[in-house]
């Protein structure tokens, strides 16, 4: 049994909302996605990605902003993390 | 020597996106000797020389950027006598399968009203199965440390570029690209140039649509790979810095920066 990871990043922290952006890590070795190598998301919500059999994991802390920088952009905020094994 | 500057949209669009694409737009008498002068390589002047102590006049890198568009656009976005920070050759085998991490060049860099400027140029036609850059169009005002976004493989909207041969791209410092793995049977060649600005880069393009509708659709614009709520602060961080540039500290778009910074009866 292999891991297959799926991480999601999402419009908002609600996990049936739109996909923004997304990766792949496969443990299996068969495939090897890398950085840009697709244009369409593998689904349009953290939800499709639950019923098509992805366990959710892990998703991000709602973290409130530090005083001073609550206008500061970042790293994408609404990450979410699933695997399959295989 | 002729410059053609650009306009204010053209400036707010690169506000907007990070970057500013000049399709075809070099010669194919340059084009045509560029392989060769790449492959020989080109001394590396020392960081922050000045351009014309950089390349000397005829040299292949002087022509490139002497060309009317580059100089233009160069003019109008670090304004007169950058210094050359720094340029490398970037050449991807073929069938090269790894790809560079997503991220930004140099170390975190917070400017807000000041900015360097990386040319790239691409001497041959690059299609699809060659890779060519990934460019991740709006993240440069998004603070990150060069490549702690690596876990990043795909955002939506994201440009996988293609582009006829000659083309030339200016970008912001802080944007996020990558070169992709080349899966073609030929090899990939890039130049790349950074400039530092030497003047205060406030009004140093074509101004005489400075009021144009255009410009603040420009600087409006969301991407198709912004959360809902960090969208907002993006718009609002690209008036910030359309400040600096236009030195007007009244734009606004949708009164978000006005509204934010209203402290009546108090002085400034």
């Amino acid at each position: 049994m292999k891991q297959q990871v799926l991480v999601l990043y999402l419009a908002t922290s609600a996990l049936d909302a739109e996909v923004v952006g997304w990766s792949r890590y496969d443990g299996t070795g068969r495939t090897e996605p890398t950085a840009g190598d697709g244009d369409e998301p593998p689904y349009e919500t953290g939800v499709e990605a639950l019923r098509d059999g992805w366990r959710l994991f892990q998703a991000s802390q709602l973290i409130p902003p530090y005083p001073g920088h609550e206008y500061d952009t970042s790293f994408m905020k609404h990450e979410f993390f699933f695997e399959k094994m295989s | 020597m002729r410059t053609t500057l650009l306009t204010s949209a053209q400036v707010a669009g690169f506000v907007a996106a990070g970057y500013l694409r000049l399709d075809g737009i070099v010669p194919d008498e340059l084009n045509d000797q560029a392989i060769d002068v790449l492959e020989a390589g080109i001394p590396r002047p020392a960081y922050g020389t000045p351009v014309a102590q950089a390349y000397p006049e005829g040299s292949f890198a002087r022509r490139l950027i002497e060309l009317p568009a580059v100089a233009g656009a160069l003019h109008s976005l670090v304004g007169p006598d950058p210094t050359v920070d720094h340029h490398a050759v970037h050449v991807r085998e073929p069938r090269n399968g790894h790809a560079q991490p997503l991220h930004a060049d140099a170390i975190i860099d917070t400017r807000m009203d000041a900015f360097d400027v990386q040319l790239m140029y691409y001497p041959r036609e690059v299609t699809a199965d060659m890779g060519g850059t990934l460019v991740v169009p709006g993240s440069h005002l998004r603070r990150i440390n060069e490549s702690d976004t690596g876990r990043y493989q795909n955002l939506r909207g994201q440009t996988r570029l293609t582009c006829p041969a000659g083309t030339v791209m200016l970008l912001h410092h802080g944007i996020w690209h990558g070169g992709r793995r080349n899966d073609s049977d030929v090899r990939r060649y890039m130049f790349k140039i950074r400039f530092n600005p030497t003047v205060p880069q406030v009004r140093l393009w074509d101004t005489s649509d400075l009021d144009d509708p255009a410009v603040a659709a420009e600087l409006g614009r969301r991407f198709p790979w912004y959360e809902q709520a960090t969208g907002r602060l993006e718009v609002h961080n690209r008036v910030r810095m359309w400040r600096a540039l236009t030195n007007d500290p009244s734009f606004d778009i949708e009164y978000w920066t006005t509204r934010v910074n209203n402290r009546p009866g108090r002085v400034a």
